[in-house]
């Protein structure tokens, strides 16, 4: 992947581009699919969440690729552990202080980052072995990739679950007197996992080379 | 990343590490305790006008606030307890105080909450003859995993439901988390706590209720998957609507018919 011919420049517009299609952590990678079944029903707890798997993300791979030289190698998953958990606590708290509101909704899918799989494979993956700048980006990178399929999927089931987005109503529902019947499918988990299936496949249509090889 | 290090590093970095992460997690949970008390306040501030129904957007809850009037009840007698500020009064900080509370029996605590403080707040607004005619309460306990913590609002009767919330708990997101689900909530509305010997009577029943069973009145469509939450919340209003609640302070009410 990365030859010697490779400048810098290149290599950060790698491990920034590269996980928002060509390695997506949920379309591709299929990590982390858990809390996009479970926060995506309002578009508005989405962009919280994806604020908080962003900033843990870019920290962990930042802090752990900053000691990568003096984390021994039969405890490396443990320290890759405390520092995802303890930053997790610290983000959640932040929340809770700014934007409690939201808090409510998130509940527990907040300190469930610390068990999201994107977080600590990226920290093993890459941040053990890249310089800090180069996996800032790789985390900011993969943290917009999660994002955007989340932000897609809760679009798609708010305003089909609802007739709603962000709280305005687009589609006026029959019980407010609209015309428009809610979809109560898309408010439930299993609607999540047809959106994603419908985005692998257009994304797999588009690039193809993605698409995996008959066994 | 090295392969063989010796095991006084390895024990070291362990050290370094927790320390360093115990450090940031506790200067960051310190430092922002107080905004997310402030918070909290609000939130139930918020609470209180929503389930009396007052609450209007756009308008400072603070000043909303002010249209009801916040008094504190000995909860035994359900007399008022004169207090210069009953608002800063906090009920859950008293209860775990051996000297403003008192340890329920086992049969007696059927809401798991072991204490119960001596007084209580209540929020009341009056109509233009200053008779009581919201009262909104404070209730709380055991649920499934987790203490639920909410207010319920009565008319004037004592026993009609103007509306029920609950600020905070823990229960299983999509089951017994619904409780704060204002479809589920809506159905409260209009609900007869009391039978006719003021015995407090509510019944969470699965599977919906059948409005022409004359009990309907006491019945409210239960949570479906979540069990333990709806005997929770059963066992609050049995609670705190009985004799080791608010129920001497509702005869108050009842006897002064609202003038007290």
């Amino acid at each position: 992947m990365s030859s010697l011919s490779t400048t810098s420049t290149d290599k950060c517009k790698i491990a920034l581009i590269n996980p928002l299609f060509d390695s997506n952590p949920i379309t591709v990678q299929i990590l982390g699919i858990c809390s996009v079944l479970a926060v995506t029903t309002s578009l508005k707890s989405t962009l919280i969440m994806c604020a908080a798997v962003i900033a843990v993300l870019t920290l962990t791979n930042t802090t752990v690729s900053i000691i990568r030289h003096h984390i021994p190698a039969s405890i490396r998953i443990i320290v890759q552990m405390t520092i995802i958990a303890s930053l997790v606590i610290v983000v959640d708290q932040f929340i809770k202080a700014y934007a409690f509101e939201m808090s409510k909704p998130l509940s527990v899918f907040v300190g469930l980052i610390v068990t999201n799989c994107i977080i600590m494979g990226r920290a093993e993956a890459f941040a053990m072995h890249n310089p800090p700048g180069l996996s800032f980006l790789d985390g900011l990178g993969h943290g917009i990739g999660y994002s955007m399929v989340l932000i897609i999927v809760a679009t798609v089931r708010e305003l089909l679950g609802t007739g709603r987005l962000l709280g305005y109503t687009l589609m006026p529902s029959v019980f407010e007197g609209g015309w428009y019947y809610p979809n109560s499918m898309m408010v439930l988990a299993p609607s999540a996992f047809f959106i994603i299936g419908l985005l692998i496949w257009a994304l797999r249509s588009w690039k193809s080379h993605q698409v995996e090889k008959d066994q | 990343m090295q392969a063989n290090v010796p095991k006084r590093k390895v024990l070291l970095t362990a050290l370094v590490v927790s320390l360093v992460c115990s450090a940031v997690v506790t200067v960051s949970t310190i430092l922002l305790r107080p905004i997310q008390e402030v918070n909290r306040q609000h939130y139930m501030h918020l609470n209180i006008l929503k389930v009396a129904g007052l609450y209007q957007q756009g308008v400072a809850i603070e000043k909303q606030l002010q249209q009801l009037e916040t008094r504190l009840v000995e909860l035994e007698t359900g007399e008022f307890y004169e207090m210069e500020h009953p608002e800063e009064y906090d009920q859950h900080k008293a209860t775990k105080d051996p000297k403003q509370s008192i340890a329920l029996l086992p049969d007696e605590d059927i809401v798991r909450i072991k204490r119960r403080a001596d007084y209580a707040p209540v929020y009341l607004t009056r109509d233009d003859s200053g008779r009581v005619n919201r009262i909104v309460v404070p209730i709380y306990g055991s649920g499934l995993w987790s203490t639920l913590y909410g207010f319920i609002a009565l008319q004037g009767d004592t026993e009609t439901v103007i509306g029920i919330r609950f600020y905070e708990h823990a229960e299983t997101p999509g089951l017994g988390g619904e409780i704060d689900s204002a479809r589920w909530l809506k159905q409260w509305s209009g609900k007869v706590l009391f039978d006719e010997y003021w015995q407090p009577k509510i019944e969470l029943v699965k599977g919906g209720v059948d409005h022409s069973n004359p009990g309907s009145l006491h019945q409210v469509d239960a949570l479906s998957g979540a069990t333990l939450t709806n005997r929770g919340v059963e066992n609050i209003l049995k609670f705190w609507l009985g004799e080791n609640g608010f129920g001497p302070f509702l005869d108050v009410v009842r006897s002064s018919e609202g003038r007290l």
